[in-house]
């Protein structure tokens, strides 16, 4: 059983059907806002990462220390290149799969657009100025979370709206991924940053949550970062995406269903795991294991599901390096996600946490998965957007991809080589009994890969800038597009 | 199956509200019964609100992000509770908002360091980490030390406290900026009898050697130095640790 690939293909010659032009301005501003983006976050990493085993880069001033740097690096790699690409993908699907314009015009599509960015700007440079709440990938403060609030439930209008006035009788699956994604984000982001401020004209407030309530509910929407907004939403991304650049359905109909309910009802569960052997209840940490190693079994079917629609057109991965992202974005999310259930069963999790294991497994995730398949998708869209043949050189695919996946091999090879060593040291007794090792001891011994780490930074970095000089050629001097436009394209003209 | 799945396919509405329900569910079960059993936050002799200064401090700690490299939470192993103290209790965080319990040991676990150094000590250290501990990648914090704290809005930071739950009395607000004073040694001929009172076990001082400055970095040590200190362990009954 198999769904149809995208509304404008079935319908393509479905007859006089009036067709509105669909609107891709702002799917270009915000594919351009993604790479600009990736590129500040991949250099804010690669500093962090230096930091790490130069300290003297901190500069021991109060704006480029670590403490604050590393909020930066994280928000932009999350949510200002992972959000432009979601919101940005997601507009462009949404048309395209239900055969309409969005919903409330380009003024409203605008809106999301400008209104996005001002919220990274506002979130980004009050880091630097150490304007933070304090809680992991929720540092904004209140002042930037409501006027996010505001843009989102735009976001959810424009998006939710297409989908109703849609022309297609079925929502097609990346769209389910997509509207839990928008929800799911509104929901985990309200309530985690319900707060007091000191005063309403200035920055500082404090949270409404205390001590193990507040962990709990920061690791629940902590946890559901990564289940909704790195997870969900690039998933629809992968539904979307592969089976139109692979040429093929996707693999299973009934599989896509069980995945995508599975997966939602189990993702938020899974938030505990973070708070292993600590002051959190142990009926709160078990439930959040069981739940992490079940969560599993949709994760696999995702997987599945995603690699098996290249059934037929393998050949493709040898001869299409942008399809080749995308594919290799999902065996990241295969080997990510039986990690993350290894590392949530609390016998491992007692060895993992507070290492750089846990940091490993975030970038097998973060560069492997979320980046890769936004390279895939953007490799695809570029030309599409911008009314090219093919995009300008596939040479330089190749050599981003293969440069980036070096980087990504030495980045998370050397955490976990550091994490599981620094685990063992903490823990090691000698033969009196007394605890083997200082603190300082073990940070000393992780110099070396931490420099190894930032050599795959670094890489991974120079394979985004190929990739972003690839495209700028593209539009500037790629070969326009044929006259056999399709017709959904010509309509958008 | 496919038949029923279609109604949903077909209609935005049901599927953001079965979506939404969906999601919910985790989350409902996992994080009230923390508000509703009493058992969670174990009965302990020891704990109280911050002082304004120690609250100061705090704020200066999640502003420079020691939470990126520093946890507070001392897990129930045999090496952590030898490295760094008895493990950590859901009641040491019971005022802190928001929790401080981190997630990464870039640096050591800071939930028991209070007391551990000198005052002495930890200004030396934050100027330049490496003139006391060679190895250490942690960055230096020389401006702290330079850079005059603002006090005069404590009271408006106890009142943000109380409304979120933290059981600041009227008197504790009205004194906030006199306590800021009284407890960086500010005011040498001051009553420090009654911010005793107000606060027990405050830890009073001139942290960082200049009387008449108060600076961020008497803040941020006067904050460093409660750190796991209230909590009276030595006449506590293991049943009340129960959850």
């Amino acid at each position: 059983m198999s769904i149809a690939l995208t509304g404008e293909q079935s319908h393509a010659t479905a007859g006089p059907v009036v067709q509105e032009a669909y609107y891709e301005d702002v799917v270009r501003a915000f594919i351009i806002a993604a790479m600009f983006w990736g590129v500040a976050a991949f250099l804010v990493g690669v500093v962090i990462a230096l930091q790490l085993a130069f300290p003297v880069l901190n500069l021991d001033l109060e704006w480029t220390t670590f403490g604050r740097l590393r909020p930066l690096h994280t928000s932009a790699a999350i949510f200002a290149f992972g959000g432009s690409a979601l919101i940005g993908s997601s507009l462009y699907v949404v048309q395209r799969t239900c055969r309409a314009p969005l919903f409330g015009g380009p003024e409203l599509a605008w809106f999301v657009f400008f209104g996005y960015q001002l919220f990274i700007v506002l979130a980004a440079t009050g880091y630097l100025l150490g304007i933070t709440q304090g809680k992991e990938y929720a540092e904004p403060e209140w002042y930037v979370d409501l006027w996010l609030t505001i843009v989102w439930v735009v976001y959810l209008v424009v998006f939710a709206g297409t989908l109703f006035k849609r022309r297609e009788p079925h929502i097609y699956v990346a769209n389910w991924f997509y509207l839990a994604f928008i929800i799911t984000i509104a929901m985990l982001h309200i309530v985690n940053n319900l707060t007091v401020p000191v005063s309403f004209v200035g920055t500082k407030s404090y949270v409404a949550w205390a001590g193990v309530q507040d962990a709990m509910i920061q690791w629940w929407y902590g946890h559901n970062a990564v289940g909704f907004f790195l997870t969900a939403g690039f998933l629809g991304m992968m539904y979307y995406f592969i089976p139109k650049r692979a040429g093929r359905p996707i693999y299973s109909y009934r599989l896509s269903i069980v995945h995508f309910w599975a997966l939602i009802f189990l993702y938020i569960w899974a938030g505990p795991h973070h708070l292993h052997y600590t002051a959190l209840p142990d009926w709160t940490q078990t439930l959040g294991m069981v739940f992490s190693v079940i969560l599993w079994m949709p994760s696999w079917g995702g997987m599945i599901n995603g690699i098996m629609t290249l059934s037929g057109a393998w050949d493709k991965l040898r001869t299409d390096p942008g399809l080749r992202f995308s594919v290799t974005a999902v065996a990241f999310y295969g080997m990510s996600t039986f990690e993350g259930p290894v590392m949530s069963i609390k016998a491992v999790n007692a060895l993992s946490h507070y290492t750089d294991w846990t940091i490993g497994h975030v970038h097998s995730g973060a560069l492997g998965w979320v980046a890769f398949i936004s390279f895939g998708m953007i490799y695809y869209l570029v030309p599409v957007l911008w009314r090219k043949k093919e995009v300008w050189s596939q040479a330089l695919i190749e050599w981003h991809y293969w440069i980036a996946t070096l980087g990504i091999v030495l980045y998370i090879t050397a955490m976990w080589v550091s994490g599981i060593m620094q685990g063992l040291m903490w823990r090691a007794y000698d033969e009196f009994g007394f605890l083997q090792y200082s603190f300082v001891e073990t940070v000393a011994a992780m110099h070396p890969y931490y420099v190894i780490r930032a050599l795959g930074g670094v890489l991974f970095l120079t394979g985004a800038l190929i990739m972003v000089y690839n495209l700028y050629r593209t539009v500037k001097s790629g070969v326009p597009e044929q006259a056999a436009l399709p017709a959904a394209a010509a309509a958008a003209e | 199956m496919k038949l029923s799945h279609a109604i949903i396919e077909k209609n935005v509405l049901l599927l953001a509200v079965l979506s939404l329900i969906t999601v919910s569910i985790g989350g409902l079960v996992q994080i009230v019964p923390l508000f509703t059993i009493e058992t969670t936050i174990e009965r302990v002799e020891g704990m109280r609100p911050y002082t304004p200064l120690e609250l100061a401090g705090r704020n200066i700690y999640i502003r420079e992000g020691c939470y990126t490299c520093h946890s507070q939470q001392v897990r129930t192993f045999r090496d952590e509770v030898e490295r760094y103290g008895h493990y950590s209790l859901a009641a040491e965080s019971m005022y802190d908002h928001p929790f401080q319990w981190g997630s990464k040991r870039t640096g050591p676990d800071l939930a028991r360091v209070g007391g551990k150094y000198s005052n002495d000590w930890h200004v030396a250290h934050m100027i330049n980490p490496r003139a006391l501990v060679p190895e250490s990648i942690m960055p230096g914090y020389p401006f702290l030390a330079r850079k005059a704290l603002r006090f005069d809005d404590m009271g408006a930071h106890l009142k943000a406290n109380r409304a979120v739950g933290v059981p600041y009395t009227d008197e504790q607000i009205e004194q906030a900026v006199l306590d800021v004073r009284l407890q960086a040694g500010a005011l040498p001929d001051g009553d420090t009898e009654a911010l005793l009172a107000r606060y027990p076990k405050a830890v009073l001082g001139d942290f960082d050697g200049d009387p008449n400055f108060v600076s961020e970095m008497d803040a941020l040590v006067a904050y460093l130095q409660v750190l796991g200190t209230l909590v009276d362990f030595s006449n506590l009954n293991p049943e009340d640790l129960k959850q």
